[in-house]
């Protein structure tokens, strides 16, 4: 029986609030607007299926985007850019990443060029890093999202903040280069 | 601690995931640290960047009014859902009750006649004067009844058959006046009512044979007529007897 706390009114009063972050979010990982609509769709629809089996007093929040996670790696892009492996078994685990002129490079930077440097980055980066700047999320809530130990979240977004500080500075040289 | 020590814990204190203990520490080496603060400044840059660039997307309204439909109708629908199950469940529960309640008041019914024939049928054989015309003759019982009862029916020939026929009398079975025949099978005496089938005011009972208070019992419809037959007499004897006034009648 499901619990009748979970009247299915309350799944539109959890779910319809989040629906700006969660195309957000869908829109960064898919990188179109027709696919992140789909996949968006296709989250609302399995949560409010599955949602007998949400547990009151967990995150919902975490719960939504996992679906919605899911949904974005069973579409087409989502095949395509799957995780590798061994992404988070390098050993480099929180070093110092010498002295980088961020705040020359933000300056310089507009937010057309972070943008930019975002989406290239491989998704399991990305997704990360929206997680834990865009959406705040904590570490514990980033891990319960992603099904990852919060250990590995952290490692993971050492690694991805680096990652996207390699692209941005790239970006600017090019665009030196270019001017 | 050094600075390089400090420096990779910046991301953590940043994010607000260190313990505060070490939080505390933290921002006190920060203020006394200006490499470690302007590295401190350049990530939350970093991080602000992001938030801003983070939010660059927006769903079209179009897209936003449907899927806020899609969250809520179903919703709905499912508590009509609810509703219904609870009503079709309600419904279920008040049928059965319903149905209880006249089975039980069929059963109440059918013990009722039960009893009033096995009342009948004890109270006669124990009286002094059974039956009010004796005769092992069916052309001196029928005849008898005439003028008594508002129906008339026909009584077997019970030549060839074990059963012998002892009298009758008139009795009133359920308000109503009949004929109360009494047979006899081997020193076992067996009575036959015959009353005025008043349709759904007569319990229904069952047309087979039925052993109840030790009687059997059969009982059927025939022309407008309810037929008894009960006697402590074996089951197959009391069917015999029924099959012989079922013939006649």
């Amino acid at each position: 029986m499901p619990d009748p706390r979970l009247s299915a009114a309350t799944f539109e009063d959890l779910a319809v609030p989040l629906f700006d972050q969660l195309y957000t979010f869908a829109r960064w990982l898919t990188q179109d607007t027709a696919e992140a609509e789909d996949v968006v769709q296709e989250a609302y629809a399995k949560a409010l299926k599955g949602f007998a089996s949400f547990r009151p007093g967990t995150n919902f929040r975490a719960w939504m985007y996992r679906i919605l996670r899911n949904c974005f790696l069973s579409s087409r892009t989502g095949l395509k850019a799957t995780v590798p492996l061994d992404v988070d078994g390098e050993q480099d685990v929180l070093p110092t990443d010498g002295a980088t002129p961020e705040s020359i490079l933000l300056e310089q930077t507009g937010r057309q060029q972070v943008q930019q440097a975002l989406a290239e980055l491989p998704v399991h980066f990305r997704e990360i890093l929206l997680l834990c700047e865009v959406e705040e999320m904590s570490y514990g809530e980033i891990a319960e999202t992603l099904g990852i130990p919060a250990g590995t979240v952290m490692s993971r977004l050492h690694r991805a903040r680096k990652a996207l500080r390699a692209r941005l500075q790239e970006e600017l040289k090019g665009g030196r280069h270019g001017v | 601690m050094a600075c390089d020590e400090w420096r990779d814990k910046l991301d953590l204190y940043l994010d607000g995931e260190l313990e505060p203990k070490e939080a505390v520490a933290l921002g006190a080496h920060l203020r006394s640290c200006s490499s470690c603060a302007s590295d401190a400044l350049e990530r939350v840059q970093l991080k602000r960047a992001l938030q801003v660039a983070g939010k660059r997307y927006a769903a079209s309204a179009e897209f936003r009014k449907r899927i806020v439909a899609s969250a809520a109708l179903p919703a709905r629908a499912r508590v009509d859902w609810q509703w219904r199950w609870t009503n079709a469940l309600a419904l279920v529960l008040l049928a059965i009750a319903g149905l209880l309640y006249v089975v039980s008041g069929r059963e109440a019914a059918r013990r009722r006649v039960y009893s009033e024939l096995a009342d009948l049928h004890v109270a006669t054989l124990a009286s002094a004067t059974p039956v009010d015309v004796i005769s092992s003759d069916r052309h001196t019982v029928k005849p008898w009844f005439q003028g008594k009862l508002p129906f008339t029916f026909n009584l077997p020939e019970l030549q060839g058959s074990d059963f012998s026929l002892i009298g009758g009398r008139v009795t009133y079975f359920e308000q109503a006046p009949g004929a109360h025949l009494i047979y006899q099978i081997r020193k076992h005496e067996i009575s036959a009512f015959i009353v005025q089938d008043r349709g759904r005011e007569m319990p229904a009972l069952p047309s087979g044979p039925v052993s109840k208070l030790s009687f059997n019992i059969e009982s059927w419809t025939q022309n407008g007529l309810r037929y008894f037959v009960i006697g402590d007499a074996g089951a197959d004897d009391i069917r015999a007897l029924s099959k012989l006034l079922r013939d006649a009648g």
